[in-house]
């Protein structure tokens, strides 16, 4: 029977993920053996390969582009989740992020000038501010869901992703393709890698900044403090003299702010073009990682490694072994579904259920 | 001699870290009305649910008319003719009496003729209620009401009452008591569970005394004086707080006209509600709960705000300001809920020292965590109030229930009020910290600052206030000087028998 503890047990909130993730490849394995493959390789593939396989030096750049933007989004969803405010819809964020931080970009086109960049990084923050704002004030002022709000306006921006890769954004040189010019050719404009081959660019460094930004504010700031309380204890936040209206505005505004700056770092660098397709998931992806990292600044930065990890060993295995895809999908739920399990030992203990004396 | 009803022998029941009741045994004879009686935390709830067949004991037996008897679930106790009252309804706000009485039967009848068993049993009890009414329009009296007949229904040989009077008016109490008084004269045995040493003295044949899940002594209720009772209960001498005569000095808070809509579908809206408390006076707000205790401390605390004139401290227009700004001006407030209202449960103690102390104690610097800072705050709480802790770093979920209202209390005491509002400040406290804590308001009270304690224990406001006000239905009466208030009259200021008809014995 589970009993719950009177405190946190400190030693299983860290385990917790390292357990998850060997139950993962235990259970992940038989899932591997039944359908026909080696398990201990398949296993390699995923987890191995990418780090330490023959074409390492290939994938090992592929983590740092996949796993950033997972990062900068996840740490800036994790603020508002803390404080209970569900911001589901980043992945519009990173839309608006990309096409806000292309736009100035194009604007300037084909000027050369250091300024550029810059004022594009400030565009894309601006871009997801204001989407992420308009749930936020949908919320204080009229007691709208933020949850569906936030979500519906994906659909808003993959409309208007599509109508700027065909209009306005349009490369007027482009034969008539959709898609804009490509920033890998507009040096003012490109986040290229800093040190070439490495796949760290801007958007990376952002991750990390954000990262120790989200922890000092959580540990050290009053507003971190609120952020906190109001997820644990609503009311005591408001006895403690929380506004919940401006908390609300500023988790989702710097949620929307991150999930900007991930798309527009992502348009202006590895994809290099606003298209049709641009978004891949990124910012759904990113609410596992915030789930997987336990809200934590330092368990997304991992935990959003981890996943960058299973995409690229789950492509490996894919081509390499013929893995089906929905296999790859459940191994991935497999390891957010033991996260959650196993979660549940840091605050309930199991005791062998004892007969009573009647 | 007799077979008594129902005899405990040597029940024991143990929970990880407490032994809850250790060889407990008494006897409840046939018609008698049995008083269990301790402090908060003696173990008598789980001597309750042994019997009621919630909780199984580890060793012991029960005999019931000289049958061993070991209910594996309440379902059996009720069939064996036990029948329980609790402390908390379980009520349906939405649902009429009839159908709220309907849900906890076996076998439920057509609701026709279950309304007529309702009006049978209310009448032949005196205890008039009408099974089409709506509970969420009932009076807390009106809807113990419910719970007694739901009980009476089966017919009971034993019917446990646990805390039947914390909810009611003096005057209500006395109707209770009339019914009760007829189920005695039919046969119908009642243990009787209060820490209310008056009542037990008017009500009860005989008294069990637990103290820390042990029976410390049996008593006649009648030919035993309250205080030795009391020091039974506690088992040591009590020390009555004391109180010097104070010279009040100027109005400190001013609250008129104040008018609030209710803030939540089940609260009490305030209606102009109109009063002072001078520096160095204590009030004491009684009522029954329920009447806008919650909502008054939330108007007070800033956490609802009204208009800007309303409530005035010091001359200053309060009204519209916040929690921070009140505290920052030195208005200070402990609710009552403990957990998740005055303290976040899975924070540590450090943490919630920092909620309400970060303002007064300077425990932030340009929104920056004073950690270090904050720590010595708690840990001076700790001390000072006898909190019992391992230190500071534990969650606030860790400490009993008394324990963290010492807590709780402690964190504004210490911060030097110039206004305090306090609601229940000793709620679930046992008697010697109970005694502390009150020592401390007047402590404050000696030194100029204002309190206003918002309570339900008549005895405790007696005991520390001034003044007394009663809130009835989210209206406080005029406040009268304490000494010289008789128990009818306080009655009457909280809302004397709420419109309920008396009872036709």
């Amino acid at each position: 029977m589970l009993e719950k503890r009177p405190q946190p047990s400190k030693a299983w909130s860290y385990a917790t993920p390292l357990v998850a993730v060997l139950a993962t490849m235990l259970f992940g394995g038989v899932l591997f053996a039944i359908l026909g493959k080696n398990p201990i390789e398949a296993i390699g593939t995923i987890f191995w390969d990418p780090l330490f396989g023959e074409f390492s030096f290939y994938y090992r750049p592929q983590l740092l582009v996949k796993g950033a933007p997972l990062v900068l989004i996840a740490i800036g969803l994790s603020l508002g989740f803390r404080a209970g405010i569900w911001n589901i819809g980043a992945e519009g964020q990173y839309i608006m992020g990309a096409i806000f931080g292309a736009g100035a970009g194009l604007a300037f086109y084909p000027l050369d000038a250091w300024y550029i960049f810059p004022i594009m990084v400030i565009a894309g923050a601006f871009g997801g501010w204001i989407w992420a704002t308009i749930p936020a004030f949908l919320k204080v002022r009229f007691g709208t869901n933020e949850i569906l709000v936030s979500l519906m306006l994906v659909y808003v921006a993959e409309q208007m992703l599509a109508s700027v890769s065909l209009g306005l954004l349009k490369n007027p040189e482009g034969f008539g393709f959709p898609g804009s010019r490509n920033f890998q050719s507009y040096d003012s404009g490109h986040n290229a890698e800093l040190i070439a081959g490495s796949g760290m660019h801007w958007g990376v460094v952002a991750a990390f900044i954000a990262v120790i930004f989200a922890y000092v504010l959580l540990n050290r700031h009053i507003l971190g403090f609120h952020i906190r309380l109001t997820g644990e204890a609503p009311r005591a936040a408001k006895f403690a003299g929380v506004n919940p209206a401006r908390l609300i505005l500023f988790c989702l505004g710097l949620s929307g702010a991150l999930a900007g700056l991930a798309g527009m770092f992502e348009v202006s660098g590895p994809s290099g073009v606003v298209s049709i397709d641009f978004n891949v998931g990124y910012g759904f992806t990113a609410i596992i990682v915030a789930f997987l990292g336990r809200l934590h600044p330092v368990g997304i930065l991992l935990a959003g490694g981890l996943m960058a990890l299973t995409y690229i060993g789950g492509e490996i295995a894919q081509s390499q072994l013929g893995l089906p895809a929905a296999a790859i999908q459940v191994f991935q739920g497999m390891l957010l579904f033991f996260l959650l399990a196993f979660d549940l030992l840091t605050n309930y203990r199991i005791r062998a259920a004892r007969s009573e004396v009647a | 001699m007799t077979t008594p009803l129902l005899s405990l022998q040597g029940l024991t029941k143990a929970y990880p870290g407490v032994v809850a009741n250790d060889q407990v045994s008494f006897d409840i004879g046939e018609g008698e009305v049995h008083a269990l009686l301790g402090e908060n935390g003696a173990g008598k709830s789980t001597l309750v649910k042994m019997i009621y067949g919630l909780v199984k004991p580890d060793s012991g037996t029960m005999l019931l008319r000289g049958q061993t008897y070991a209910p594996p679930e309440p379902r059996s106790a009720r069939a064996d003719g036990i029948a329980m009252v609790f402390q908390h309804f379980s009520l349906f706000d939405a649902l009429n009496v009839a159908e709220n009485i309907a849900l906890g039967m076996e076998n439920p009848p057509a609701m026709g003729d279950l309304a007529s068993r309702i009006r049978e049993v209310s009448e032949t009890y005196g205890l008039p209620l009408d099974p089409y009414r709506t509970v969420g329009d009932l009076s807390a009296g009106e809807r113990q009401r419910v719970e007694i007949i739901r009980c009476l229904l089966q017919d009971p040989k034993l019917l446990i009452m646990d805390e039947p009077t914390s909810v009611l008016t003096p005057q209500e109490v006395e109707i209770l008591f009339e019914t009760l008084n007829k189920l005695r004269s039919e046969g119908t045995s009642i243990l009787y569970i209060s820490h209310k040493l008056e009542e037990i003295r008017t009500l009860c044949d005989h008294a069990t005394i637990l103290r820390l899940g042990k029976n410390v002594g049996e008593c006649v209720p009648s030919e035993t004086s309250a205080r030795d009772m009391a020091e039974m209960m506690v088992g040591s001498t009590l020390q009555t707080p004391e109180r010097s005569g104070r010279e009040f000095g100027e109005v400190a808070l001013d609250v008129t006209g104040l008018s609030v809509p209710s803030p939540s579908e089940f609260g009490t809206a305030l209606r102009n509600v109109h009063m002072t408390v001078r520096k160095g006076e204590v009030l004491g707000i009684g009522g029954v709960a329920g009447n806008g205790q919650d909502e008054l401390l939330g108007v007070l605390s800033g956490e609802i705000l009204t208009t800007a004139d309303a409530i005035k401290f010091n001359g200053q227009s309060i009204g519209k300001l916040g929690p921070t700004a009140r505290r920052k001006l030195g208005v200070l407030t402990a609710p009552e809920e403990r957990l998740g209202h005055a303290a976040a449960p899975d924070m540590t103690l450090t943490e919630n020292a920092f909620l309400t102390g970060s303002v007064r104690e300077g425990l932030e610097s340009n929104g920056f965590l004073k950690w270090s800072e904050t720590k010595v705050f708690a840990e001076k709480i700790i001390k000072a109030f006898d909190v019992r802790t391992p230190g500071p770093e534990n969650a606030a979920r860790s400490l009993s229930g008394g324990n963290l209202q010492k807590f709780v209390i402690g964190r504004e005491v210490l911060q030097n009020p110039d206004v305090l509002v306090v609601n229940q400040p000793t709620w679930g406290v046992d008697a010697a910290a109970a005694a502390s804590i009150r020592q401390a308001i007047l402590d404050l009270a000696a030194n100029g600052t204002a309190v206003i304690c918002i309570s339900q224990d008549l005895d405790e406001l007696m005991e520390i206030s001034d003044s007394f006000a009663a809130l009835n239905e989210g209206r406080l009466s005029a406040p009268r000087l304490t000494t010289g208030l008789t128990v009818d009259e306080i009655g009457l200021m909280m809302g004397g028998a709420h419109g309920m008809e008396v009872a036709h014995v």
